[in-house]
């Protein structure tokens, strides 16, 4: 149940995705592009997406005992700071900015069969896992965190 | 939907995509990080068989959308070398900082977390500097 659950749920998020623009490059670069034909709209997507998480996390979330179809909540519990969050944030933002689309919009337009975009999951699945190799290296010996 | 005003199709495509979040964690109890669901259901699979079903279901709602309205897919037009460095950059950078828009931005923002606030002001001001870099600097 749990995973026709999650499917309907990544369905209704690439709705959403197509339906906003997100998974449109000229809107993506067109946002971002503030020195050129500067298109706002995608500003609405952000907020829009916020205007119901935030709610539902400060006020709704608290009340609930457990999930429908699981055992418990597992939200994020990391706080810090670091150069790793910051890098890493720096690099993502300089990729988003050469193909114009972040993880969720470059799967969702799996859906429109451009084998470009099989060539771009390729590459972001190598980038990933270079990353979780550099990871592995800089903490040395300590064990891996338990997912 | 074709004729709706751009800032509107943006907000109800950002309402879907925060109702979306919500229900995954009241559902199934995880968050709607996209990066997290990627890197785990390439690495593992077997064990997070519902990070896989999610993303399927991510381009099924794409194509739903474009089934329903006819709106055809949008045009993706890069060239495949920087498709490959950027999309590098993305998986790279996205897994060293433990999330992209949807975990950091949607979800973190929306627990009001200061880790996701400063890693979204973070990747969206690189953007911007890329993409200011590629159009205007003379550089590129």
């Amino acid at each position: 149940m749990n995973l026709l659950a999650s499917l309907f749920c990544g369905i209704v998020f690439g709705f959403g995705l197509a339906l906003s623009g997100m998974t449109d490059i000229s809107k993506v670069i067109g946002f971002f592009d503030i020195a050129g034909q500067w298109d706002p709209s995608l500003a609405f997507v952000m907020g829009g997406g916020v205007l119901i998480s935030l709610p539902f996390f400060q006020l709704g979330l608290p009340r609930l005992k457990a999930p429908v179809f699981a055992d418990v909540f597992r939200v994020p519990t990391r706080s810090e700071i670091d150069l790793k969050l910051l890098s890493g944030a720096a690099l993502f933002g300089i990729g988003w900015g050469i193909v114009g689309l972040c993880p969720g919009p470059a799967i969702a337009s799996l859906a429109s069969l451009n084998p470009d975009l099989l060539w771009l999951i390729i590459a972001m699945f190598a980038g990933m896992f270079a990353a979780d190799i550099v990871e592995k290296m800089v903490d040395g010996t300590k064990a891996e965190p338990a997912k | 939907m074709a004729n709706l005003h751009p800032f509107v199709t943006a907000l109800l495509g950002g309402f879907c995509i925060g109702i979306a979040a919500v229900m995954l964690m009241v559902l199934v109890g995880r968050i709607a990080g996209i990066t997290g669901m990627v890197f785990s259901g390439i690495r593992s699979p077997l064990q997070n068989i519902w990070s896989v079903m999610f993303l399927i279901g991510l381009a099924l709602g794409a194509f739903l959308y474009h089934g329903m309205t006819g709106i055809p897919h949008p045009a993706y037009d890069v060239p495949l070398p920087m498709i490959l460095g950027g999309a590098f950059l993305v998986g790279f950078g996205t897994k060293l900082g433990s999330g992209c828009t949807s975990g950091h931005g949607i979800c973190g923002l929306g627990r009001l977390s200061p880790r996701s606030l400063i890693a979204t002001c973070t990747f969206m001001l690189f953007t911007f500097i890329t993409v200011f870099v590629r159009f205007h600097s003379g550089l590129v």
